[in-house]
């Protein structure tokens, strides 16, 4: 390994000392294992759908993993200053591409979402979620800052028109993120508690009402709350798939699940993980992403910087909410919902993206020495 | 503290209102580390839910929820004809899907080579039938009828154009040959030929879903039916029946009739397989008739177990001569008539009773028609009519009446039963499902009659069915078989028919074997005693425990006051010696039973 200086000045040089080596061990450990469960979960996959290559989904993903890595250690050299900025332009490029799939989209299975650009696929939305949770937290900062900016309302606007965006694709999966990061960092940012209860009606007055109005949806959840109402082939799949694996699982390579279960290789990778490296593998994992999770929030806990708390805050959440609701849909705690496990799932845009917010928690996270703003 | 509305400034006049920045700001992020604090906690929860779900999931959900099985769906088993099952339920006849192969010769263009090729795939076909048949005009030929999977698959895999498969049911028969004659067998296009098949095909057909239960046990049927066939072998008979009856309710527990047929191939086999001797075959049934001749005279009245009868001089009735084998040459009480089956006894019994009433006694015992078995192979009766002096001296002793063994056995339940005659039937009867009956004879009289049939076994011609702890009772009988207008000397019918236990009798074991050969063992006797009570003996052993009989000790008080009686026509089983049972009348040695079988005077 390279090794700096301690009194190293380089860019470089002050990055390794600052940066939050934990943090930036367990995502590149998470990384690593991600690419070990795709190249056993993905070949039956592209079997399966007809690809020659039976390597092709582990190609791309490495393909994509040099990019989120490359813009990772990238974003997580800025500033607090430099990342709101990052992530203000972001949310701009990402917020108008989010409208531009409504009019040029692909519509794949009733929903636009993606951009094709040649060579390459896009999904606006991944993008738009760690640059949100910054822009937020930014705005309701300032308003603690700056007296007399108006942060909250401007947030809510925000929010107004993102979510509009989404819902239109529509993206229920991106939705619920979003409003769930955003209403926690408006919960850190001082909401008043009986807003907090009335908002957090809202929130399940919104699900209750796409129960009722989304068929789709109406079909998940009631096949989540009675197992015998329809089709619950993936999750019954995946629940074998845990109880095979057992204690030790069966071994990598050896499982069985892959070659019945659709989406092996991304929203249900973590039965994979269940079957073949069993049951102490994966609560490693579980343990892994929680620590990912509680790490950042104990490196901003004494953060001077009121946005850095914020935006911290709200990218880990984002990261762990999407880990908690994939496994949580494999092992059938809530209904299934297409979410992919945070460095471990194939999926480029959800890897790039995921690479430009742990760039940004790893950017706030630095150790800094006096004011920064 | 007082919170504007969303609890965080939104405006310059709050900011101007609140205390300096700096400290708004402190006291917010003391708030927002404190509310951090609280997701912390919340993540933790998430994350430990997930883990606990995951031990669950992992190691503890074999007992949680089943898994699912994804068997390939096969097309539904609904079919059109109900199954029939035996009492407990075993499968005794049921439905399968198959597929059946035609074609229409208008769209085969080549009819040689897709008749070849249908010959290479089903080698059981002639070439030059198919040929025939593919290459005719007609829109519709079958090829052949229900195959199997395999050959289906087979055809399928030959793509000859123009053929095609029909849906079909065949009938399967699980227990095979051990209920051929009970359940019969349907053609190829499932209507009933005969057995139950054909009595009920209607019934099978209307009602798929409800199984038809029979009263039959497959496991007495089991034992009927390896007893009959050792009996066969050791003497070489031609054929043999039996039958099992409850006598509480007349239900037919098993049925044999021996040869027998396999009910999945019935075609092309000997008529003499398919003939049910015991339903449809009627036979002059010798000296088990000798059961309802005591039983007509202790229910008249007029005589008792103990009054005698001249057994001494033989009966000339116009060209006839009435005679005992090997008389005892001298008169004979009731019960000895019974005990040696004295022919001569038996005329007597029957003078002093008269014609009309004979007649009358033998329609109600159900020798006129046929049983009311539901069973299609159901033999009518051949009675005299006129019913004359002579037949009646006959039928006294059991010839000159033919009746099937169903008969006999149905009509002798209902003399040792209390005296209520049930109609025989093979369907179960419903538990608490009243049972049809007539009163026929006095509860006295079928009182007697028991302990007739249990002196038969205890020391008469029986003993050889005597099975120790059951009380068996029961009546031999040998008829010479007559072949056109003569008796034969050396074919005869042998039978016993037996019960059990007889101071309460349940059941009835009756065994006939056609045309047994006499064997060294049997010192050249192939008589009732010799060949069907042994039969019976083991039958009894063998299902007594099955229909769940309990054995008692014969000796026992109790017992003896039920079914003692002695050659002197006493009951009372307390007066006697230990030797008792044998004083009044020495009982022969065993070879010598034969002199008491009813030999018919010649030409008789």
């Amino acid at each position: 390994m390279i090794t700096f200086d301690r009194t190293d000045q380089s860019i470089f040089g002050r990055w390794w000392w600052t940066v939050d080596r934990w943090q930036l061990g367990a995502v590149a450990l998470l990384m690593f294992l991600g690419t070990v469960l795709i190249t056993a979960a993905s070949p039956p996959v592209a079997e399966r759908i007809g690809i020659q290559d039976m390597f092709y989904f582990v190609e791309r993903h490495l393909m994509m993993l040099v990019p989120a890595i490359a813009i990772m250690c990238g974003v997580s050299l800025l500033s607090p200053r430099g990342v709101r900025r990052a992530a203000l332009g972001m949310f701009v490029i990402a917020l108008l591409l989010v409208y531009a799939t409504l009019v040029v989209g692909v519509e794949i299975k009733g929903a636009r979402r993606w951009i094709h650009i040649p060579g390459l696929s896009i999904q606006p939305s991944e993008f738009i979620k760690p640059a949100f949770a910054v822009v937020a937290a930014w705005l309701f900062s300032l308003s603690r800052t700056s007296p007399g900016f108006p942060g909250a309302l401007v947030s809510i606007a925000l929010y107004g028109v993102t979510m509009a965006g989404l819902i239109l694709q529509p993206d229920l999966g991106m939705t619920f993120v979003v409003s769930a990061v955003w209403f926690t960092q408006f919960f850190l940012a001082g909401l008043n508690i009986m807003l907090v209860m009335g908002l957090g009606g809202l929130g399940i007055a919104g699900l209750f009402g796409a129960y009722l109005f989304l068929p789709h949806v109406t079909s998940r959840i009631n096949r989540f709350l009675d197992p015998h109402a329809g089709d619950n082939y993936q999750v019954n799949r995946s629940m074998e798939a845990f109880a095979n694996g057992g204690l030790l699982g069966t071994g990598p390579g050896q499982g069985t699940v892959k070659f019945s279960l659709p989406d092996s290789h991304a929203d249900f990778i973590f039965a994979v993980a269940g079957e073949e490296l069993g049951l102490i593998f994966c609560l490693f994992l579980v343990a892994l992403f929680a620590f990912v999770v509680l790490r950042g929030f104990a490196r901003v806990f004494n953060d001077t910087n009121y946005f850095v708390l914020l935006a911290t805050a709200g990218l880990l959440i984002q990261f762990g909410l999407q880990a908690a609701i994939n496994m949580g849909s494999a092992l059938h705690l809530m209904p299934t919902k297409g979410m992919t496990l945070p460095f471990i799932s194939y999926g480029g845009s959800s890897l790039l993206a995921l690479g430009f917010g742990m760039g940004m928690v790893l950017a706030l996270t630095r150790k800094r020495f006096g004011p920064t703003e | 503290m007082k919170f504007p509305p969303f609890g965080l400034p939104f405006r310059s006049q709050s900011a101007s209102t609140a205390p300096a920045p700096r400290t708004t700001l402190a006291a917010a992020m003391e708030q927002s580390r404190y509310r951090l604090m609280v997701t912390a906690a919340v993540v933790t929860t998430v994350f430990a839910t997930i883990g606990v779900k995951l031990v669950a999931a992992t190691l503890f959900s074999q007992g949680g929820e089943p898994r699912q099985h994804h068997a390939l769906e096969l097309d539904s088993t609904t079919t059109n004809r109900a199954d029939i099952v035996d009492r407990n339920g075993n499968l005794l006849a049921t439905s399968l899907v198959t597929q059946s192969l035609y074609a229409d010769p208008k769209l085969i263009s080549r009819p040689e080579e897709a008749a070849r090729k249908l010959v290479s795939a089903l080698p059981e076909l002639d070439y030059k039938e198919v040929y025939g048949k593919l290459s005719g005009d007609k829109r519709f030929v079958w090829l052949k009828r229900n195959l199997t999977p395999k050959q289906q698959y087979a055809v399928h895999r030959l793509g000859v154009p123009g053929i095609s498969f029909e849906r079909e049911e065949r009938r399967f028969y699980p227990a095979g040959n051990l209920t051929s004659h009970v359940v019969g067998f349907t053609g190829v296009d499932n209507n009933g030929l005969a057995g139950l098949e054909q009595g009920f095909s209607k019934r099978l057909n209307e009602d798929p879903a409800t199984p038809l239960q029979l009263s039959i046990d497959l496991r007495l049927q089991h034992v009927l039916r390896k007893e009959l066939t050792a009996t066969i072998q050791e003497f070489s008979a031609i054929g043999a029946a039996g039958i099992v009856y409850d006598v509480r309710t007349g239900e037919v527990m098993a049925m044999t009739s021996l040869p027998d047929f396999d009910p999945q191939d019935p075609t092309g086999l000997n008529p003499d397989t398919l003939f049910n001797r015991a339903t449809l075959g009627v036979y002059e049934m010798g000296s088990t008739f000798k059961i309802f001749n005591s039983a007509l005279a202790l229910d008249s009245g007029k005589i008792r177990v103990s009054d005698t009868f001249d057994a001494v001089h033989p009966i000339k009735i116009g060209r006839f001569t009435i005679n005992d084998y090997h008389s005892l040459h001298r008169a004979l009480t009731v019960a000895e008539v019974f005990q040696h089956s004295s022919n001569l006894g038996s005329v007597r019994m029957v003078q002093l009773i008269g014609i009309a009433a004979q007649r009358a006694f033998m329609a109600k015992m159900g020798f006129m028609r046929p049983t009311a078995l539901e069973l299609p192979e159901n033999g009518w009766p051949l009675a005299p009519n006129p019913w004359r002096e002579v037949n009646s001296m006959t039928i006294s002793f059991g010839h000159g009446i033919s009746v099937s063994p169903m008969h006999t056995v149905a009509a002798a339940a209902s003399v040792i039963n209390g005296g209520v005659f049930h109609p025989p039937t093979i369907l179960r009867r419903q538990p608490g499902a009243e049972i049809p009956g007539e009163q026929v004879v006095s509860r006295q009289t079928s009182d007697m009659m028991r302990r007739m049939f249990r002196f038969v076994v205890a020391d008469g011609t029986g003993k050889s069915a005597g099975v120790k702890g059951y009380v068996v009772g029961g009546k031999t009988g040998t008829a010479d078989k007559q072949k056109g207008r003569h008796y034969q000397k050396n074919s005869r019918m042998s039978s016993f028919l037996g019960a059990f236990p007889m101071h309460d009798p349940r059941y009835i074991v009756y065994v006939l074997v056609d045309e047994p050969k006499a064997t060294a063992k049997t010192y050249g006797y192939a008589t009732g005693g010799w060949v069907a009570a042994p039969a019976v003996g083991r039958i009894i052993k063998q299902i007594g425990p099955l229909l769940d009989v309990p054995t008692v000790d014969e000796n026992a008080p109790e017992i003896l006051n039920a079914t003692f009686l002695n050659a002197a026509g006493s009951t009372n089983w307390a007066q006697q010696a230990p030797n008792a049972p044998s004083s009044a009348a020495p009982p022969p040695p065993k070879g010598s039973t034969v002199a008491s079988f009813p030999t018919p005077a010649k030409p008789r």
